[in-house]
C-alpha cells in the first residue's frame, strides 16, 4: 500500500475536491488575571475534503470544537479567535473576502439550534432571507415549495420561532439551506432531540441534497447517524482528524479501519461488540506533543509520545498514526 | 389561551394593589413632611402687612395651623374618597383645576422632552454601537458621560443664557408672553416658550437611551441569530437595520418608560429655571407656602405619572416580547 506524506495528499486523490482544508488551527485569546493573554487551541492541524456528490460526516464529541470548525469555514468567527492553515474551494484559495462572497449564496450553514433565528421575526421572512423586491416573489414560491417538501404546513410560515416544536425547528433550519443554490452545505449537528422517524427523515434530506450534487458536511457527534448516510466519515477527536475512512471500511470488527480509535469507537457501538472504551479524551492542556491518543491506545510504541504521527493516505483513506500501513 | 388571561387577571389586580398603598405612603409622607417645615405658612402670608390678632386667627383657621396633622389627613381623604380634592390655599380655586392647567403644560414640556431624548438617544445608541471602538463610538460614548455628569439646573440656565439671552432666539422663560391677554396666546407663542426648556430637558435624557441601546446592540450583533444572517449573506447596515435595530427597539422603549420618573424629577428643576408655569412650580410653591391641599393632589397625579410609566414599561415586557412569552413557556 502506498503511504505518503501531507504535501502529497491532495495531488494523490482522485477526482478534484470541492473543499480542501489544510493543517487548520484555531485557537482563542483571552485576557487572564493583570492583562495577561493566553492561548487556547480548539483546532490544531485539521484536514478535510468534501467532494461534490457526497456526504462528508464530521464525528466528534461534545465540546471538541465542530460548531467553530463550521463556523471557521463561513467565515463567521469571534474577533478574539485566530485562525491558520488554508482552505481551497473549487480549487482557488478561500479567503475571508471569499468567504463572505460564496456565503449564503454557494455555501450555506444549517445551524446547531433555534438560537440562531431571529426571536422577532417571522419564519418566512428567515427562510427567504434577506432578498431584494423584484425576487421576493420567486423566493416565496421557493419557500411554500420548500416547506410543503418538508411536511411544515403553509401556516408555520407566520409563526415565530418560539411557537415552534423541536421537529419543525428542525426541518426550516434545513429549509433555509435550500433557498439558494448551495453547493457546499455545512449541517451543524442536525439531529438531536429528533425520534426515530424524524431522525430518519432529516437523515434523508442530506442523502437527497449529496444525490443533486451537493458536497454536504455533516458534523454531529452521533456516529450512528453518520454511518446511516455518509460516504465517508471522519472521525475528530482532541482538536484534530485522526482518521477519515469511507464508509464501507466500518463493517465487522472494523478490521479495515486503521486507527485503534476508529476501530475503538466502531467496537463501543451496541449492536457490535458494546466494548467499553477506557480513559477521557484530552484537554487541549494535558497534550504533550506526541500523538493525541497515545494515553489511551493499545497498540502505542515509545516513539508514539515524541511527535504528533503525520497524516498518511492509505488507500482511500487518511489516517494520522504511526504503527499503520 | 387561558393561561393568558389568567395571567391578566392577575397581573391587574397586583397592579391595582400596588398603586393603591403607593398613594396612601407618599400623600402620608408628604404630609408629614410639610407639617414637620419650620416655615410658618401665616407668616410668608402675612409678609410685611401688620394684622390684627382676629384677622391672624381667621388666616390661621384658613391654614389650619393648628389643626393636627392626622385629623387634616383624614379629612382630606375623605374628601378625596368622595372624588373632591379640595381647594388649593394660594390660588383660591380647586386643586383639580390647578392640576389641570398645569399639569397640561408639563405634559406637552414632558412629552416633547421625551421624545427628543427617545429618539436622539436611540439613533446615537445605534450609530455607536455599530461602531464599536471606532472614533465615533468615542465621540458619542464622552459626551454620554458629560450629559450624565451635567446636574441639570446648569444646562437649563445655560442654555438659557446662550440662547434666551445672548442670541435671543427664544423668549426668556415663562410659558406665555407677558401682558398678552390669555385668549390671544396662539399655539405659536406656546411653541415659542416651550423649545428651550424641552431641548434641556431631553438633552439630559438621551445619555441613558444612548448607552443602553449602544450596549444591547453590541450584544444582539454576537447573537446567534445575526452570526447566521451573516453566514447567510446578510452584512453592513442591513443587516443592523434588519435584525439589530427590531431586537433593541423593545428593551429601549421599555427603558424610556422606566425613566418617566427621572423625567418628572428633571422637569421639575427645568420648570424652575425657564419660569416654566407647569406642574413642577406649582408643587414647589404649594411645598413652600404649606399648600396641603395641593401638594397632595400634585403628589397624587404624578404618583399616577411615574406608576403609569412602569406600568407601559410592565406590559411591554411580559405581554408583548414574545421573547419573554418563550421564556415563560419553557420555565
Ligand atoms: N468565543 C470563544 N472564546 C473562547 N472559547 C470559546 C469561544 N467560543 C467557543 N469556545 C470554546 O470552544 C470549544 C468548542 O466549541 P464548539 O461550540 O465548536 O463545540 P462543539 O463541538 O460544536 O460542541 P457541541 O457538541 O456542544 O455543539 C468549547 O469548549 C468552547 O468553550
Ligand atoms: S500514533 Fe501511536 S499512540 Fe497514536 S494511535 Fe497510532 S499507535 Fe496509537
Ligand atoms: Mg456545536
Amino acid at each position: 500500500m502506498k503511504s505518503e506524506v501531507m504535501t502529497n495528499i491532495i495531488d494523490g486523490s482522485g477526482s478534484e475536491a470541492l473543499l480542501k482544508v489544510r493543517d487548520l488551527s484555531l485557537s482563542f485569546f483571552q485576557y487572564t488575571s493583570g492583562l495577561r493573554q493566553t492561548e487556547l487551541r480548539i483546532i490544531s492541524n485539521m484536514n478535510l475534503e468534501a467532494y461534490s456528490g457526497e456526504v462528508l460526516a464530521v464525528v466528534g464529541s461534545s465540546g471538541s470544537g465542530k460548531s467553530l470548525l463550521a463556523h471557521a469555514i463561513l467565515g463567521i468567527l469571534p474577533s478574539n479567535s485566530r485562525l491558520s492553515g488554508s482552505m481551497e474551494y473549487k480549487g482557488q484559495s478561500l479567503t475571508q473576502e471569499k468567504k463572505e462572497e460564496l456565503r449564503g449564496k454557494e455555501i450555506s450553514l444549517i445551524p446547531q439550534s433555534t438560537t440562531y433565528l431571529d426571536p422577532l421575526m417571522r419564519i418566512s421572512d428567515q427562510v427567504t432571507g434577506s432578498v431584494e423586491k423584484k425576487d421576493k416573489g420567486l423566493m416565496r414560491e421557493r419557500q411554500r415549495d420548500t416547506f410543503q417538501r418538508y411536511n411544515l404546513r403553509p401556516d408555520v410560515g407566520k409563526m415565530l420561532p418560539h411557537e415552534l416544536s423541536g421537529g419543525m425547528a428542525r426541518r426550516v433550519l434545513v429549509s433555509t439551506a435550500l433557498m439558494s443554490s448551495a453547493e457546499l452545505i455545512i449541517a451543524d449537528e442536525p439531529t438531536p432531540g429528533l425520534d426515530e422517524r424524524s431522525l430518519d427523515e432529516t437523515l434523508r434530506y442530506f442523502k437527497d441534497m449529496a444525490k443533486k450534487g451537493c458536497a454536504v458536511i455533516l458534523i454531529t457527534h452521533d456516529i450512528e447517524a453518520a454511518l446511516k448516510i455518509s460516504d465517508r466519515i471522519a472521525i475528530f477527536y482532541a482538536g484534530t482528524i485522526l482518521e477519515e475512512a469511507r464508509i464501507e471500511d466500518f463493517t465487522n470488527e472494523g478490521e479495515n479501519l486503521r486507527h485503534p480509535y476508529t476501530r475503538a469507537l466502531w467496537n463501543a457501538l451496541p449492536q457490535n461488540r458494546f466494548q467499553k472504551m477506557e480513559g477521557h479524551q484530552p484537554m487541549q492542556d494535558e497534550l504533550n506533543g506526541g500523538c493525541v491518543f497515545f494515553e489511551r491506545c493499545s497498540i502505542r510504541t515509545e516513539d508514539c509520545s515524541k511527535d504528533i504521527p503525520q497524516l498518511k493516505r492509505i488507500g482511500e483513506g487518511l489516517v494520522r498514526c504511526n504503527n499503520v500501513s | 389561551m387561558k393561561a393568558e388571561s389568567k395571567k391578566l387577571a392577575i397581573f391587574t389586580t397586583k397592579k391595582i394593589l400596588k398603586l393603591i398603598c403607593l398613594m396612601a405612603v407618599v400623600s402620608i409622607a408628604s404630609l408629614w413632611l410639610v407639617d414637620q417645615s419650620p416655615i410658618d405658612p401665616v407668616s410668608i402670608y402675612i409678609g410685611a402687612m401688620s394684622i390684627t390678632p382676629e384677622q391672624k386667627a381667621i388666616l390661621e383657621e384658613y391654614w389650619g395651623v393648628n389643626t393636627p396633622a392626622h385629623e387634616k389627613y383624614l379629612n382630606w381623604l375623605g374628601n378625596v374618597l368622595k372624588g373632591d380634592l379640595g381647594d388649593s390655599l394660594i390660588y383660591r380655586m380647586p386643586v383639580s383645576d390647578v392640576i389641570k392647567e398645569r399639569f397640561t403644560a408639563s405634559l406637552a414640556l414632558m412629552a416633547s422632552a421625551w421624545l427628543l431624548s427617545g429618539v436622539l438617544g436611540f439613533v446615537l445608541g445605534i450609530v455607536a454601537g455599530m461602531k464599536n471602538g471606532t472614533w465615533v463610538d468615542k465621540i458619542i460614548k464622552t459626551y454620554c458621560y458629560i450629559l450624565l455628569a451635567t446636574p441639570t439646573f446648569w444646562l437649563a440656565l445655560v442654555m438659557m443664557l446662550v440662547f434666551s439671552v445672548h442670541l435671543g432666539w427664544f423668549p426668556v422663560g415663562l410659558g406665555v408672553p407677558i401682558g398678552v391677554a390669555a385668549e390671544e396666546v396662539t399655539v405659536l407663542d406656546r411653541l415659542k416658550h416651550l423649545i428651550l426648556p424641552a431641548i434641556a430637558l431631553g438633552l439630559l435624557g438621551v445619555a441613558p437611551i444612548a448607552m443602553f441601546t449602544r450596549e444591547k446592540l453590541i450584544e444582539v450583533m454576537s447573537s446567534d441569530y445575526v452570526l447566521f444572517a451573516k453566514a447567510r449573506g446578510e452584512k453592513g447596515f442591513g443587516l443592523v437595520l434588519r435584525h439589530g435595530v427590531r431586537n433593541v427597539a423593545l428593551p429601549a422603549i421599555t427603558l424610556q418608560f422606566l425613566g418617566f420618573s427621572e423625567l418628572f424629577g428633571g422637569a421639575l428643576l427645568v420648570e424652575q429655571v425657564f419660569s416654566y408655569p407647569g406642574l413642577g412650580r406649582a408643587a414647589v410653591e404649594a411645598g413652600i407656602r404649606s399648600d396641603v391641599p395641593l401638594l397632595l393632589g400634585i403628589v397624587l397625579i404624578s404618583t399616577l405619572f411615574v406608576f403609569v410609566g412602569n406600568l407601559i414599561a410592565d406590559i411591554i415586557y411580559q405581554f408583548v416580547d414574545p421573547r419573554i412569552r418563550q421564556q415563560e413557556m419553557e420555565a
